[in-house]
């Protein structure tokens, strides 16, 4: 297990140098700069800014210079933000996306797992419709759209939430429900899949013959295997949820890191980019690594190589 | 669900070896399966109706009225126009044509390369899976937009692009659940004795262990496109992807999303067209898992 | 269903929150207008708030709040009123102006504000190291440029000066009468000199001197907090020297970066006033509440540029062509519908004293034909493929379907239409890699100039190539031009050349549509939409 785990976290070292690499460069052939803008910065004004920031020395050069500071863990100042710098950025912005992101997985795990197994129990019952509905239709009513009618009806009509904003423990509830709900709705699909694969299997089977209650079929056997394809899901999603939703951000102007991902981009605020990017990357590595391990301990047969 | 009996996992064995070929049988299946049916022939007739439709109707996509304005539903305009006076019916069946072939290619990239990826590196485990898994990862972690932007660079706007953007995002998710099913899977008890009876890795992967994890494939794949669908709004965002006067069902939706108050039908017709055929696809897509699931059949 | 299904669940989690949400909760506009703190809602957050190197407009409003230039905005009609000069005199020629500072101007930490400290700032704002975008608002000074472009390197050589703590003299190249209200513009703030010294090199850009806590300035307000992502906080300033004219006691500047959201939290009683109004929000508004909806004008232009290197736009009888075939009446009613005005020329109606050339750009489909047909293309045959490019924005995409279709119509000539993520398209521009492109210009200061000197040859800002000597010369004749009135002649002049050969095609005059809580008091609409906040107070 731990040679394993060692044996992971080398890979995703090199993994994460080459993510670094490929970003690095990707982001500097894209057409337009940080100080790109709808009134042109003059030749000369954009030498000075050029040699201010250091993006006047040669390209491998600063290269060689970012992985220097990154390896002593300093991201570097931001394009977009003057005066902060990328560490601070995501130091201010992570937590508020990943408390916003555990609480939206808890809804979404306790919601999703929940009715995507009363679907499978009782599929093809009026409970299984019911269950199946709430995922098909989670799955089709993008956010975008969810948020804002959930806004017009508990905020604006109904008087009891602020529209927008972080400021107070109430203005937690429509984001974390929206973003919640948007994920619950897969899960409970693919709980139902998953949980449809096994409770055919022979131990299942077994089980039941030996007389288990439907209740402790489900929950000791069945859903230890039927969640695979959950935790598979899991990985990227949990990765996805924690560093912030860019639309649940933008609906709810949550100060949250998911706005950045896409902004910065759209700033071209090099190091932000590369900052959200490292952050991202090694959560996605860390996530796999857990669900890989999750995997296995659901699946004795699988074992960690 | 009450009958027990002790079916054998599920083998999908050549045609040639048995009377009935499996695959028929699952058709057989599947049409006895009411909504799956409901669904599929939804979704045809949704199909049909953006392919041809746009020939049998009086306006153009482009042809606006701006004196109308966003009209509501009427005789003339039957889902109403939009804030340009634009025929929302006709522009809903071009933007299908968009929205449903970003869809399919999806489907079809997650289901080639996420489905064989997937399986190869969980089969084969060792070395060779973790090579294959960094790179997902890698690939998990590039900035997305501007791996979009590189490419319109590169590439200049083109259609194919869009389907190849979307195509780069769409397999890595169902490669990761495809591996994982497959590592619990190779190791039982009938892909052991397949492996004995020394049939070739190819064979045994396609046949014999594929066939025990498609019903967590089509379910992903069901959640999968109307994620692209809205994916392709957004590349329209960056400018890829349908370009005005044109329009998608995701970029309509967006559009109506955000004229909801004042001009409803801009949301729930493309938002209940775009339901209905997301429903149509999950119908058949447990249709589907429920009919190629041997050993559940009978239920 | 889904809705059903929320309402349920937020009972739920309401229980869970119970006395944190779910009553009805006494609102920011509320709780703000009992104890005078306004909530206005900046659009995006701001990068900076050093007054020497802000980009952009918007964050001017915030600006105005913490600093105060020689001279400031009359809140009505915006002429120069005194600022911390208390009055200023210019010599016959035009070209010597001296300032008188206030011997109370105060910095907010309680120092005096002097003439050296207005020194100390010029040299540093036109320092090329600090590369301030805003550095040519100075040009007129004499030596300025040189100093800016590294040609001369003793400040004390330029034509600024301070003879003694309180009076600044500035010497011109040429005569200058709208100089007032340059010195009423942010970029002519005065920066503390010990603050920015105590955080960095005098010439240094991004330094930590404008976070809060160390942030020192001589404005109305002072700055006391900065939370990122969501708001910046303002808080009276008592050394201010006209403190006794402030009413208000805070105000909490939020950053909401959509439209949509805004006018949401506006809704909610969150926001006294809104940055902009979602277009599809306007006529409920003036149906339901006209009075919480304003329709401001505004100093700016919306053009298609036109790519004059590249045919068929190179030939002045196909822009205006496209430009006579333009309905721009039904443009600014039924699709941008935010009160704008059809353009009729290049320089916005609001400025007093200056009349706009008979000759307009109008709307004559007849006669675009006819241009059309004279220029190679009867009927619209043969005509090049022609790609209008805007970056990807709602209200753009419109203008552009809407006036794509006027041309196919009207022309019958096909113009595909492509929108772009901003930095592509604006890296485009710059490099006139384009066609025909949207574009427009908000000016900075109330003065025809402002506009026509994009148009200049050698400008920086002029994206269409337009290169004509006449209009080079008229403007240059201009600047020698002391009598406002000879000036403005001068200039319409300039603005006939340019409705003449359309190097851009001007589309409407903007406006500046905002939500504003009855509850507002002293907030005056004027063509630059600033609004300086010691008039601003707020009463039900």
């Amino acid at each position: 297990m731990l040679r394993f785990i060692t044996s992971r976290f080398l890979q995703s070292l090199l993994a994460l140098f080459l993510v670094v690499t490929a970003t690095f460069f990707m982001v500097r052939f894209v057409p337009g700069g940080p100080f790109t803008a709808e009134k042109a910065v003059t030749p000369e004004i954009l030498r000075n800014l050029e040699a201010h920031y250091g993006l006047n020395k040669p390209l491998w050069r600063q290269y060689l210079d970012y992985l220097g500071s990154l390896a002593r863990g300093d991201l570097g100042p931001s394009f977009k933000y003057p005066n902060r710098t990328v560490n601070e950025i995501l130091g201010d912005k992570l937590p508020v996306s990943a408390e916003l992101g555990a609480e939206s997985l808890a809804v979404a795990l306790i919601l999703g797992i929940g009715l995507g197994t009363i679907a499978a129990i009782k599929r093809n019952t009026w409970m299984d419709y019911v269950a199946s509905g709430f995922g098909m239709t989670g799955i089709s009513i993008p956010t975008f759209v969810v948020g804002p009618l959930l806004v017009l009806a508990l905020a604006i009509h109904a008087g009891w939430f602020n529209a927008s904003g972080w400021y107070t423990p109430a203005d937690r509830v429509l984001p974390c429900l929206v973003l919640g709900l948007a994920y619950a709705a897969p899960i409970s699909r693919l709980t139902r899949g998953g949980l449809l694969e096994i409770l055919h299997q022979d131990f299942i089977r077994t089980a039941r013959a030996k007389g288990a209650s439907e209740f402790r079929v489900v929950t000791r056997h069945a859903l230890r295997g039927g969640l695979l394809p959950v935790v598979s899901f899991l990985g990227p999603a949990t990765a996805g949820i924690l560093t912030g939703s860019f639309v649940i951000e933008t609906i709810f102007q949550v100060p949250g890191v998911g706005r950045e991902f896409v902004n910065s981009a759209f700033n071209r605020d090099y190091t932000l980019v590369l900052g959200t990017v490292i952050l991202y990357a090694a959560l996605i590595m860390a996530l796999n690594l857990a669900v890989d391990v999750a995997q296995a301990w659901m699946n004795p047969k699988v074992r960690l190589e | 669900m009450s009958a027990v009996s002790p079916l054998p996992p599920a083998v999908l064995v050549e045609p040639l070896e048995q009377g009935n070929s499996p695959w028929r049988d699952a058709w057989l299946r599947l049409q006895k399966n009411r909504l799956a049916v409901f669904g599929l022939w939804t979704l045809v007739t949704i199909s049909l109706l953006c392919i041809v439709g746009p020939w049998l109707m009086h306006f153009g996509y482009e042809e606006q009225n701006l004196d109308l304005g966003a009209a509501a539903p009427s005789g003339t305009h039957w889902l109403g126009t939009d804030t340009l006076g634009r025929d929302l019916l006709v522009r809903l069946l071009y933007g299908g044509r968009i929205s449903l072939a970003v869809g399919l290619a999806a489907t079809l990239v997650a289901l080639t390369i996420g489905v064989t990826y997937g399986a190869v590196a969980g089969f084969f485990g060792g070395k060779l899976d973790a090579v294959m898994m960094r790179a997902v990862d890698i690939m998990y972690s590039l900035p997305f937009a501007i791996f979009v932007i590189l490419l319109m660079v590169f590439f200049g706007r083109n259609i194919v692009l869009l389907f190849v953007a979307i195509g780069a995002v769409e397999w890595l998710t169902m490669a990761r659940i495809v591996r994982g099913q497959v590592m619990a899977i190779k190791k039982m008890e009938f892909i052991e004795a397949a492996r004995s009876l020394g049939f070739g890795r190819r064979r045994i992967i396609f046949r014999h262990i594929l066939p025990n994890v498609l019903g967590p494939i089509i379910v992903y794949t069901t959640l999968t496109i109307p994620g692209v669908m809205l994916l392709e709004a957004f590349l329209s965002f960056l400018g890829l992807g349908v370009q005005p006067p044109m329009s998608s069902w995701g970029v309509l939706i967006k559009d109506g999303a955000e004229k909801m108050e004042e001009f409803p039908w801009l949301l729930i017709f493309p938002g209940a067209i775009f339901s209905l055929a997301l429903f149509s696809l999950n119908f058949l897509g447990d249709g589907l898992r429920d009919a190629l699931d041997v050993r559940s059949s009978k239920d | 269903m889904i809705l059903g299904r929320a309402l349920w669940g937020a009972t739920l989690l309401c229980a869970a929150v119970s006395e944190a949400g779910c009553s009805r909760r006494e609102t920011n506009v509320v709780a703000g207008n009992r104890d005078q703190i306004l909530h206005q809602s900046t659009g995006a957050e701001p990068n900076t708030l050093d007054p020497q190197t802000i980009q952009t407009n918007a964050d001017f409003n915030l600006i105005v709040a913490l600093g105060e230039g020689l001279a400031a905005h009359d809140p009505h009609d915006l002429h120069p009123v005194p600022g911390v000069a208390e009055r200023w005199d210019t010599s016959a020629d035009g070209l010597t102006w001296t300032f008188h500072l206030r011997a109370d101007a105060r910095w907010s930490n309680g120092d005096p504000v002097t003439a050296q400290d207005f020194l100390f700032s010029y040299q540093r704002i036109l320092s090329p190291a600090l590369a301030a975008q805003y550095n040519y608002m100075f040009y007129a000074v004499r030596g300025a440029r040189d100093f800016n472009e590294g040609r001369l390197r003793d400040f004390a050589a330029t034509g600024f000066a301070a003879p003694d703590p309180h009076t600044l003299v500035l010497t011109l190249e040429h005569p200058l009468p709208y100089l007032a209200q340059l010195a009423a513009h942010w970029s002519w703030f005065p920066v503390h000199p010990p603050t920015i010294r105590k955080f960095g090199r005098a010439d240094e850009r991004d330094t930590a001197w404008i976070r809060p806590g160390n942030h020192v300035g001589n404005g109305p307000f002072a700055l006391a907090a900065w939370s990122a992502g969501q708001e910046i906080v303002v808080r009276k300033n008592p050394r201010y020297w006209d403190a006794a004219r402030v009413r208000l006691a805070e105000i909490h500047f939020h950053f909401i970066d959509d439209v949509e959201v805004e006018e949401r939290a506006f809704r909610t009683g969150q926001l006294h006033v809104t940055y902009e109004v979602p277009v599809g929000k306007i006529a409920t508004y003036q149906r339901e509440s006209p009075e919480l909806l304003h329709l401001d004008p505004y100093f700016g232009t919306y053009y298609f540029g036109c790519n004059l290197a590249r045919p068929p736009l190179n030939d002045v009888r196909v822009r205006r062509a496209l430009s006579l075939a333009l309905d721009r009446r039904a443009l600014c009613a039924n699709v941008v519908r935010g009160g704008q005005q059809p353009a009729t020329g290049f320089v916005p109606p609001g400025v007093p004293g200056y009349a706009s050339p008979v000759a307009t750009v109008g709307t004559d489909p007849d006669e675009a034909r006819r241009l059309l047909a004279e220029a190679g293309f009867p009927g619209g045959k043969n005509f090049p493929p022609v790609e209008l490019t805007f970056n990807t924005n709602q209200n753009h995409r419109a203008i552009a379907e809407a006036a794509q279709e006027m041309w196919r119509r009207e022309l019958g000539i096909a113009v595909t239409i492509t929108n772009q993520e901003s930095k592509v398209f604006f890296e485009n521009l710059h490099h006139q890699h384009y066609t025909l492109a949207r574009w427009g210009w908000i000016a900075d200061f109330l003065d025809p100039v402002a506009f026509l000197e994009t148009s200049v040859s050698t400008a920086g800002y002029n994206q269409s190539g337009y290169a004509n000597p006449e209009f080079d010369r008229i403007l240059a004749v201009s600047q020698r031009t002391a009598d406002p009135a000879g000036r403005f002649r001068v200039l319409r002049d300039a603005e006939a050349l340019l409705v003449r050969d359309q190097p851009m095609i001007p589309v409407y005059f903007y406006t500046r549509p905002t939500l504003r809580a009855p509850a507002v008091r002293g907030w005056w609409p004027n063509a630059l939409d600033f609004h300086p906040y010691k008039y601003v107070w707020l009463e039900n």
